[in-house]
């Protein structure tokens, strides 16, 4: 059987690069998808010279949700393209405004959702269909604390991702009838441009880190993890705190 | 961008930097961010394998490069590769040792990167057969203090060029480096080594593998005095024709530092053990291997964070070279100061450079470098003093790499091309934008014309 193929959607971020070149390093090929066309046709060289795979780009953009039946189209094209080996997904795109942004432009409340939750429905919905057919495959989409508990600093955006969080849950419960797994991987801090120089950081993994667990999670087909793992002891107590108590604070 | 506070160090962790730090992960960011405003200049920072202060920038900015380390175009038919800066030597090994091609030349551990290779324009083990990293370099492209992008080669503005080769980031930010891959047999190398009695068969032995051997480095034992002074060990070694069965290319494993070592780990008694059991460790009659080429090139990468062992207080690296006509002379006095300090230096290095480098500031000439750790104590910043005064009266200079601790006076007078480097600095970057804590401490850019 010829090696599979990982769709990344969003892969200009830093763990979704790292996770082309951990996935390639093992010998998968890549389909690299996003809106930075010029980062993603350098991140492709980056990713073939290093691995010697089969690397194609594709422009994607969450937002624009009726391009994306010919994205699929076009996806499915390639990775027949690369070999008989199935086609994966790794699902990393999101859109997280400072919550003040929003607060000011309520529009950007739509922007959020529209990038990080109903794009990701849009897509994954049209992909399920193929992944079915092949019968195996493994899903692993980028979910997030900040969906596990409504906060003031970013629930905007952690409501997107509580959305993806149920429907990642429905997704995996349609698929694994078909042989394909879904799993929910819930960053804590990453080192990313995202949390640089975010004052009071503590155990910051790394994106490799990241990516790596991603794959043996996809490879057990694992449901939902945390990752660095001690961020579900974090939350269980988050998620804990009485509402009554919980709204007073400000964490 | 967010500018992040933060202490760095050079490898020798003697000289600390409070900065304000960046890490941007595309090119163009990088470009955006030269054309900000900085009250004490920006310098480029790679992975701070130099031992002194030559990437740190006190009370100023830093652009770290680790994250610009893509891999941009490789040509399989001659080995020319362009990257980003922050690509390591351990990215190369990795991706081009199993296709048979290796980097022309590299540092003694694989994690500086390409774009710290330039700056230093560093030299390996293959001097004499291959000159320095600048001498495989086809072309650059470097975000100039102002930030503009510009592309410098040999024949485009080659004076800016040759700057940059050996310029400790003082030109600006280097973003892609286009050079060619050596083409290699196998991922072994057939090592020998021999031990050398005394100073006078070590360069005699040196001088004869300049000549003859693909690889050639010495080991020499610091605390060894009198008529043994001078002793150790010559290795010298060829690319082996194939790899011997069952080594594969894969990567060394390796260990780590977990703590930094109390003070007194290392003293005169230890090292002077661990010294021994070096020179003792290979037979009188000599020896023949067959290694990995990473193990060989890499001794110390085994161990992740070494220079931990040396302590809170950290160690100072001294290299020099001097020119052949006065290398004999010139280390017997180098080797007598350091042994009368008794600075306790683990195994000191000796080798031989083929010929001067393409940069203005490049530290390569013909003749013999000498490189040895010492233990941050009190009073050897006397000692490196004298070592410094010793090369110069011999004509030689000292590895800005590895230094923390020369003066203005004394690295003019080693490094002839200073002239021609102000001028392109002048001209490149008249308000001094691009700083560091060793272009302060050497004054490297001189009084403001
Ligand atoms: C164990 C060990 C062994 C070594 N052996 C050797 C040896 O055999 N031969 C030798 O020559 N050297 C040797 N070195 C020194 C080392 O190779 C150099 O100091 C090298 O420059 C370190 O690279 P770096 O990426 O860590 O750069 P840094 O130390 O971070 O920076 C070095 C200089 O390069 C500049 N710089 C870095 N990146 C850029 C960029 N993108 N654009 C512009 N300027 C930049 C910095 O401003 C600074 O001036 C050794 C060091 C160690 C720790």
């Amino acid at each position: 059987m010829s090696a599979p193929t990982w769709l990344v959607l969003g892969a200009s971020s830093s763990i979704a690069r790292a996770f082309a070149l951990e996935a390639a390093a093992q010998g998968c090929n890549v389909i690299l998808a996003g809106r930075d066309r010029d980062d993603l046709d350098h991140g492709a060289s980056d990713v073939r010279i290093r691995h010697n795979v089969a690397v194609a780009v594709v422009d994607f953009d969450a937002e624009v949700v009726d391009t994306h039946d010919a994205f699929v189209g076009e996806v499915t094209g390639l990775s027949t393209g690369f070999g008989t080996g199935p086609l994966n997904v790794f699902l990393a795109f999101g859109l997280m405004p400072d919550q003040s942004a929003i607060d000011g432009d309520p529009d950007q409340a739509q922007r959020t959702i529209m990038a990080t939750y109903a794009g990701a429905v849009s897509v994954l919905h049209r992909l399920a269909p193929i992944l079915e057919k092949q019968g195996s495959g493994h899903v692993v989409a980028l979910g997030s604390v900040a969906g596990d508990r409504g906060r003031i600093k970013n629930y905007v955006y952690g409501s997107a991702k509580a959305g993806l969080h149920a429907y990642l849950q429905g997704l995996r419960n349609r698929l694994f009838r078909s042989g394909v797994t879904v799993t929910t991987v819930k960053p804590g801090f990453i080192d990313t441009t995202m949390t640089w120089g975010m004052p009071g950081l503590f155990l910051v993994a790394s994106p490799q880190a990241c990516a790596r667990a991603c794959l043996r999670y996809a490879a057990k087909g694992a449901e939902v993890r945390y990752f660095p793992a001690f961020w579900w002891i974090i939350m269980t107590i988050i998620r804990s705190i009485p509402e009554p108590i919980f709204k007073r604070l400000s964490i | 961008m967010t500018w992040k506070t933060m202490t760095l160090t050079g490898w020798g962790r003697t000289r600390r930097a409070e900065v304000a730090a960046c890490r941007p992960e595309r090119a163009p960011a990088a470009v955006r961010l030269l054309q900000g405003r900085f009250d004490r200049g920006i310098l480029a920072y790679g992975l701070g394998r130099s031992y002194g202060d030559a990437p740190l920038n006190d009370g100023g900015h830093v652009l770290l490069t680790e994250r610009l380390n893509r891999m941009v175009s490789f040509d399989p038919d001659d080995g020319t590769l362009v990257c980003e800066a922050g690509v390591t030597f351990d990215d190369l090994f990795a991706a081009f040792l199993p296709r048979g091609f290796m980097p022309p030349t590299s540092p003694g551990t694989s994690f500086a990167t390409v774009g710290g290779a330039v700056a230093n324009d560093v030299h390996g083990k293959n001097h004499d057969r291959v000159g320095s990293f600048g001498d495989h370099v086809l072309w650059l492209d470097l975000v100039l203090p102002s930030g503009e992008q510009v592309r410098v080669s040999p024949t485009e503005r080659p004076d800016l060029f040759a700057a940059t080769i050996g310029g400790v980031g003082l030109t600006g930010v280097i973003l892609h480096v286009c050079f060619r891959l050596r083409r290699v047999a196998s991922a072994s190398v057939e090592v020998r080594e021999r031990r050398m009695p005394d100073l006078d068969g070590f360069m005699a032995g040196l001088a004869e593998a300049r000549e003859t051997a693909g690889y050639s480095v010495g080991w020499i034992d610091g605390m060894a005095r009198g008529a043994a002074m001078g002793r150790g060990i010559l290795e010298t070694a060829e690319t082996a024709p194939t790899d011997p069965a069952g080594t594969a290319a894969k990567a060394p494993r390796k260990r780590a530092v977990p703590v930094d070592l109390p003070g007194f780990a290392l003293n005169p008694f230890s090292i002077n053990l661990f010294n021994q059991a070096y020179y003792r460790r290979v037979p009188a009659a000599g020896r023949t291997r067959t290694l990995p080429v990473r193990q060989f090139l890499y001794p110390l990468d085994a161990i992740h964070d070494w220079n931990r062992i040396y302590g809170k207080r950290g160690f100072y690296q001294f290299q020099n070279v001097v020119p052949d006509a006065e290398a004999p002379a010139a280390l017997r006095k180098l080797l007598e100061a350091i042994s009368d300090a008794r600075a306790g230096s683990f195994l000191a290095v000796l080798k031989t450079l083929g010929g001067e480098g393409r940069g203005h500031l490049s530290f390569p000439m013909r003749g013999y470098t000498l490189a040895l750790d010492f233990p941050r104590r009190d009073g050897v910043e006397d000692l490196l003093a004298r070592l410094a005064a010793i090369t110069l009266d011999h004509g030689g200079r000292v590895y800005l790499a590895k230094d923390a601790v020369l003066d203005p006076a004394g690295f003019a007078r080693m490094y002839p091309r200073l002239g021609e480097f102000r001028q392109v600095l002048d001209s490149i970057d008249p308000d001094r934008r691009i700083q560091s804590d060793l272009s302060r401490r050497l004054d490297i850019r001189g009084a403001v014309a």
